[in-house]
Parts: C-alpha cells; sequence; structure tokens
C-alpha cells in the first residue's frame, strides 16, 4: 500500500511545526538536514505510521550539492514507501546519522561516506568501507578523476623503498616534477571515445 | 556495547587476533572478519568488505539501460534471474511500461525456478560447512543440474541468463521448455523428502544448529534483515505479499515462520520455501496464457537501445530475492544513461548484526551463523 | 522412535540407497552421470551462448556484415573493434577490413546478435579456444571469426532456417519492387 505523501506532509506539519518540508515528486525534502532525526523518530514511533524499517540509505551527487535519500518501508502495518531526503553542500557535507534510531543505516551510511564523502555525525564507527583506508577521494562523485596506475607518486615511492624495492631513477624524476607543481598522476582521458 | 565489557574481564594478552581471511573455504567468498578469541570463544568480530568490489554502479552510469541487464546478472551470481527481475521492474516503474500476461507468466516461472535452485544450493553449503563433507552438497548439486540444464536451453546461458528485457522477457517458452519444467517440478518432492529424510531429524544437525546464532524479531527489524533470516525471527514480510509486484497475487501460497531465530530455524524455513515455490510453479504452469512476450512499444528499443530514454525521474523497485530485499535506485535525467544507480543488497544489509549474533559462541559457531545468513560476495561488494 | 540416534540411523539409510542404486539407475535417474570427456561429448543444446561469429553466405568475401559499427556501439565492454574497408578511390566498400573481438573482454552477453540489422553476427557454441602461447588466441581477427552459414546451419538449425527464411523473403520483395527496366528511348 502506497501512503500519499501529501498526507504524510500534512502530520508532520502539524507535529513539528519548525520543520521546513518541500515536495519533489514523491519524496519530502527535509530543508535542514539537523532535522532530519526528529522527523525520523516522529515517523517511527507514530502509531498511524509505525515506519519501523530503514530499507535504503544512498547518496547521489548532483553537481551543486550531494543529496542522502532514504526508502522507509512498515513492516508492522506493511506499507511504504516513505522517501525523505537531505541535502548538503559538497564540500562540507555533514548530515546527522540515523544510526541510533535505526540499525540498518550503519553499513550503508559507511558506504556513502566512501563513495560520496557525505559525513554522518553520531556513526558509531565512521570508517571506509569497500577502499582501504588510506584512500584519498571519493570515487563516486561525478569530478572524481581516477589515478594512473602506472605513473608512480613519491608517496608511493617512500612505501616501495621502505620495504628494499629498488625504482628506476626516471620514475623517481617524474614524481617529484608531479609533486612539485602540486598534482597528482592523473589516468588521460582519450581524446576519441571509442565509440 | 558487549565487546567491550567482555574485553574488560579478560586479561589482554590472552585475546587472540585471527582473520577470517579473505581466501577461506567457508566464507562464501572473498570475505574477511578479524576475530578477537579468548580461548576459543569469540569476544569481537568485525567484518571487513571491499575485496570484490568491481565499481558496478559507476560502470552503469556510462552505459545505456539496456547493456546494464548483462551487468546485474553478475551481482548474485547464484541466481541471476532474480537481478533481472528487480532491475526489469525498476526501469518499468520509471518509463511506465506495461507487461504482456504471458510474459509476467514467463518471468514468474523463471524467478520461483532461480529461487529453488538458490535454497538447495545454500542448504547444501551450510552442511558442507557444518562438515557434513560434501554429501548433502552433491545430492542438492544434481537436482540443480536439471535445472542448470534447462536455463541453458530457455536463456543460453547457466549461470549468467541475461534474459529479462523492458516489457517483457527474451525468449518464448516452447512446448518442450514447459513440458521440462513440468518434470522436474513433479520430480522435485520426491527428492526433497529424501533430502529431509537425511538432515531434518538428525541428532548432528540439531546439536550443532539449534540455539545458535538467535536473532530476536526486534532486532531483526530494526537492522533492517529481510528474507528468510527475517522470517525464520517470527515477522511475517515477504516482498510477494506486501507489494504484490507483477502478478504474484494470483497464486495461492503461504509464507513459513520460524519461532527462535536460530540457524536450524532459518535452514527449515528455506527447506518450507521450496515447497512453497513448487505450489507456485504448479499454478503457474497450469494457467499460462498464450500471448506475447515483448511489450509492442518497447520492441524498437531491442534494436537500437540507444534510443531508450526513460522520463526525468527516480525510481526504486524491489523483489524478494530469495537472500532477502533486492532494489534498485535509479535516477534518470532524460539521456540514455542512468545518473545514479544503486543497488540495495541484502547481503550486505544482513551482516549488519553478525557481530551481535556471534559473541560469546565458538567459531565453529560463528561459520555456521555466516553460512545460515546466506551472503553472497558479488552482491555484498557489488 | 525415540531411541537416540534414529535420524542419523535414516540419514545413513539414504545415503546407503543412493550408492547401492546408483549401479543400477540411468543418469539422469540418480545413477553415475559423468561423461568421460573428451572421448564422450555431452549433449548440444543449441541455445548455448558462448563467444561471437560472422556468417558468411557462400565464401568467405561474401560476409554478411557491412562494418555499420553498430555492434560495436552497443557491446557494454566494448570488446569490439572495426574498421572499415576503402576501396581504391578512397569511398568506403560496405565490408570490414579489420574485425577485432578481445575473447577477454568478451562476456558472452549476446547483445552484439540482438542489435545487428543485417543478421551477420551470431553466438557460437565453440569454447574449446586455445592457443599453444599465453598471449595468443586472446585477439581474434576477421579470419577466425568467419565461419560459413552451412557451420550455422548445423550449430543452430532453428534460429538459421528461420534467418535464411527471412532473408529470402526480403529478396522476393525486392526484386518484385525493382521497376522493369526503361526500353524507351529519351527523347
Amino acid at each position: 500500500m502506497n501512503i500519499p505523501v501529501e498526507e504524510i506532509k500534512r502530520e508532520l506539519e502539524a507535529h513539528l511545526p519548525d520543520v521546513k518540508l518541500r515536495l519533489i515528486r514523491n519524496s519530502l525534502l527535509i530543508e535542514n538536514p539537523e532535522d532530519l532525526t526528529q522527523v525520523a523518530l516522529f515517523l517511527k514511533e507514530n502509531p498511524k505510521f509505525l515506519l519501523d524499517y530503514l530499507s535504503s540509505v544512498t547518496g547521489a551527487d548532483y553537481l551543486n550539492y550531494l543529496e542522502s535519500v532514504y526508502h522507509f518501508y512498515s513492516m508492522a502495518k506493511k506499507h511504504g514507501p516513505v522517501v525523505l531526503r537531505v541535502r548538503a553542500p559538497k564540500n562540507n557535507a555533514r548530515v546527522p546519522s540515523l544510526v541510533p534510531i535505526y540499525r540498518s543505516a550503519e553499513l550503508q551510511e559507511r558506504e556513502a561516506f566512501d563513495t560520496f564523502g557525505i559525513i554522518y555525525e553520531g556513526h558509531p564507527d565512521p570508517r571506509r568501507l569497500f577502499m582501504w583506508e588510506e584512500f584519498q577521494g571519493h570515487p563516486l562523485r561525478k569530478d572524481y578523476q581516477q589515478e594512473d596506475a602506472e605513473v608512480l607518486e613519491v608517496a608511493d615511492i617512500a612505501w616501495l623503498e621502505a620495504r628494499g624495492i629498488k625504482v628506476p631513477d626516471e620514475m623517481k624524476e617524474k614524481a617529484k616534477t608531479l609533486h612539485a607543481a602540486g598534482q597528482r598522476a592523473v589516468a588521460q582521458k582519450p581524446e576519441k571515445p571509442r565509440n | 556495547m558487549e565487546t567491550s565489557q567482555a574485553l574488560k574481564n579478560t586479561d589482554a594478552a590472552q585475546i587472540l587476533e585471527i582473520n577470517f581471511g579473505p581466501q577461506h573455504p567457508s566464507t562464501h567468498g572473498v570475505f574477511r572478519m578479524t576475530v578477537q578469541l579468548e580461548g576459543e570463544k569469540i569476544c569481537g568480530l568485525k567484518p571487513v568488505f571491499g575485496y570484490l568490489h568491481r565499481n558496478h554502479e559507476q560502470i552503469a552510469e556510462n552505459l545505456p539501460y539496456a547493456a546494464i541487464m548483462a551487468y546485474t546478472d553478475r551481482l548474485d551470481y547464484v541466481n541471476a534471474l532474480a537481478n533481472n527481475f528487480g532491475y526489469a521492474i525498476t526501469i518499468e516503474k520509471l518509463a511506465g511500461l506495461e507487461v504482456p500476461e504471458r510474459a509476467e507468466y514467463v518471468r514468474v516461472i523463471m524467478a520461483e525456478l532461480a529461487r529453488v535452485v538458490n535454497h538447495i544450493t545454500v542448504i547444501g553449503f551450510m552442511l558442507n560447512d557444518l562438515g557434513a563433507f560434501f554429501t548433502p552438497l552433491l545430492y542438492a548439486f544434481r537436482e540443480r543440474e536439471r535445472i542448470l540444464d534447462l536455463f541453458e536451453e530457455i536463456t543460453g546461458s547457466r549461470l549468467m541468463n541475461n534474459f529479462f528485457r523492458f516489457g517483457g522477457v527474451k525468449r518464448d517458452l516452447t512446448g518442450a521448455n514447459l513440458a521440462a519444467i513440468q518434470k522436474i517440478v513433479s520430480k522435485f518432492p520426491a527428492f526433497l523428502k529424501e533430502f529431509e529424510d537425511l538432515l531434518t531429524k538428525n541428532e548432528i544437525l540439531c546439536m550443532r544448529c539449534q540455539n545458535i546464532g538467535i536473532l530476536s524479531a526486534e532486532t531483526a527489524t530494526n537492522a533492517g534483515l529481510t528474507g528468510p533470516v527475517l522470517r525464520a525471527s517470527g515477522v511475517n514480510y515477504d516482498i510477494r505479499k506486501v507489494d504484490s509486484y507483477s502478478i504474484y497475487d494470483r497464486f495461492d501460497f503461504k509464507i513459513p515462520l520460524g519461532k527462535k531465530g536460530d540457524v536450524y530455524d532459518r535452514y527449515y524455513v528455506r527447506i518450507l520455501e521450496i515447497r512453497e515455490s513448487l505450489k507456485i510453479l504448479d499454478q503457474a504452469l497450469a494457467k499460462i496464457p498464450q500471448g506475447e512476450i515483448m511489450n509492442k512499444k518497447a520492441l524498437p528499443f531491442l534494436k537500437m537501445p540507444r534510443n531508450f530514454k526513460p522520463p526525468v525521474g527516480e525510481a526504486y523497485g524491489r523483489v524478494e530475492s530469495p537472500k532477502g530485499e533486492l532494489g534498485f535506485y535509479v535516477v534518470s535525467d532524460g539521456t540514455p544513461q542512468p545518473w545514479r544507480y544503486h543497488v540495495r543488497a541484502p547481503s550486505l544489509i544482513n551482516l549488519t548484526i553478525l557481530e551481535e549474533m556471534c559473541l560469546g559462541q565458538k567459531i565453529a559457531d560463528a561459520i555456521v551463523t555466516l553460512g545460515s545468513i546466506d551472503i553472497v560476495l558479488g552482491e555484498t561488494d557489488r | 522412535m525415540n531411541v537416540f540416534g534414529w535420524g542419523v540411523f535414516k540419514g545413513m539409510v539414504v545415503t546407503f540407497k543412493n550408492f547401492a542404486t546408483s549401479y543400477f539407475r540411468k543418469p539422469d535417474e540418480g545413477g553415475i552421470f559423468t561423461v568421460q570427456y573428451p572421448e564422450e561429448r555431452g549433449r548440444e543444446i543449441e541455445n548455448f551462448r558462448n563467444f561471437p561469429f560472422l556468417v558468411y553466405d557462400e565464401t568467405p568475401e561474401k560476409l554478411r556484415c557491412v562494418a555499420c559499427g553498430i555492434c560495436e556501439r552497443e557491446c557494454p565492454t566494448k570488446c569490439i573493434h572495426i574498421e572499415m574497408e576503402t576501396d581504391a578511390a578512397g569511398k568506403p566498400a560496405r565490408k570490414p577490413a579489420v574485425f577485432d573481438i578481445d575473447y577477454g573482454l568478451c562476456m558472452n552477453c549476446g547483445m552484439c546478435e540482438e542489435v545487428c540489422p543485417f543478421d551477420s553476427i551470431f553466438m557460437d557454441h565453440a569454447f574449446e579456444v586455445t592457443a599453444p602461447e599465453r598471449s595468443e588466441g586472446l585477439i581474434r581477427h576477421k579470419k577466425e571469426l568467419s565461419k560459413s552459414n552451412g557451420y550455422f546451419q548445423k550449430i543452430r538449425p532453428a534460429l538459421a532456417s528461420a534467418v535464411d527464411q527471412k532473408r529470402k523473403a526480403a529478396e522476393e520483395k525486392k526484386r518484385a519492387t525493382v521497376p522493369p527496366p526503361a526500353t524507351q528511348e529519351p527523347k
């Protein structure tokens, strides 16, 4: 069963008057990210909705801002989905974490942090999920540049030499020039796409 | 939290931290857990993911919608048809495509056959983890081979089927195919009875599986678990009944529930679910109508996939895959490629409470618990 | 019965029965179903989808492919590389000069077969693709990929006959609608 999204908006505005909401297609945008925990707690405990199952937490990159999208369902009343969105600016994306209320957000928020860089405040274990800890960058952003696997950087050369591996001099020179220019070894895209 | 409590009570020098490394015969793929042991009891467990991360979501952002179908096979590689089903439903929601009657029946038949295959495979592998060295697994595989031969005749490939298309299925089922499915379905209950004679009342299985890895219903709901793991804890939530996607509301089948939520309940719930799937298959084979297998409006896109441009918007479609709720979240911006594509993988989310379920137990029990959750690494890491 | 161990005993009866009857039953009933490859081969299934191949009609010169490049564009892994042949004047002739498929990338999805408008690329059954060196044999060129229509009929009879009928019907239609040659002299 689908709950009409206008009904949810009405109930939320009646019970939580200082939360600003906007209707976008079939979802509700919470204008201020800090209100997210209040809204989620209300939707979980209100006997009309009883949305006790957080199915999916995911991020999305819309060039000017990052978005965190939540899909809620109810196992007790077998209805849903309710879609909530929260927007955050790209360079300082902080969103309150839903882990204290719904445990299913634990691994999914870690994945959104790993791939988009959205920092969830209050998460008990804010590590990356798929990439290793020293990895820099957030791969699923639209402006992510892939690193070139064949060109070594100064940090790579230091790691190799600490383990007794000899590095040829040309590669050391190239790495030094890159480091002096403040650039990273970025994979070049071919001029003509292969169709 | 329980971990730090258990750790405080022991001498730090007595704790052994080992790796259930990525190469292990019982971790169902390249899955790693760092386990802290005190003697043989577990006092801490942290799963480490990412050994099979193939960046499926970013690959999909550069491909037209139809080409992604071939990649979704490789998510849950044990039953590729469920992934195809989920993706097809999502894009049909996004673009507003209808599916003809016969195609819906074909889809349900293939999806339920894939469910049967998955459940007997999982039971076989769980018993492998228990130490029943390959006997139940190979009995299960004998039956699985029949169904995989059938998949090869219908879809062209045993595992990576790539069978569903937007608005229908790729190829029709001939009379010979339907007769073969009917033969499998009528012979399966006899095999299932033999399998149960071997396993269900076996004292060794009962002693090793009962009261292990207990999961309560509230923890399961809060942690977002779905599938047989949730139903073994007593929560009645099956997306085939709740959402009634495709034509599942025309079939008469029950949802088996467990009581205690231990490993034995999860095993038994899967056996009962195989029986319900056979019931659905019987009903579908009896009622399948004649007709076309592809929506006429979507036919031209088969030859020119670049012209398929769904309207701007987003859709979240979910199916009851044998492992849980498989969801696809697709955002389209009017171009032939999706703007954002996300897979809600049940195997990843079902592992949220792995640590809680395994604390205080022995290592051997942790392996069986992991086997009963039924993960597949292609889905967990995408 | 409530004797402790009765479940294990019943299980052992099942395994013993399976073992003993495996000598007498047929392969698909629970007997021994091992196929002694390479002396015996398994059953050949028509729709089996392995790597692609190109069809030619009578001689390898009459390849059906016109190098339109649609399969190259639609391949999800971009494993096909096509270069059109140019004749002496530099105009493109409708034939491929280079048609390479990288078997290391091909994932046997069948998209090239689905989108080809000229019925020229289909999925083969050959899975015994071997080469003496480790790095050879991964990129297949036009010569190795071209196989005759007779071979196509042999491995996929239903699909090949359907394609042949379609092509014959299209040719008949084209011959019927071509106007008769002009017999009057221009004024």
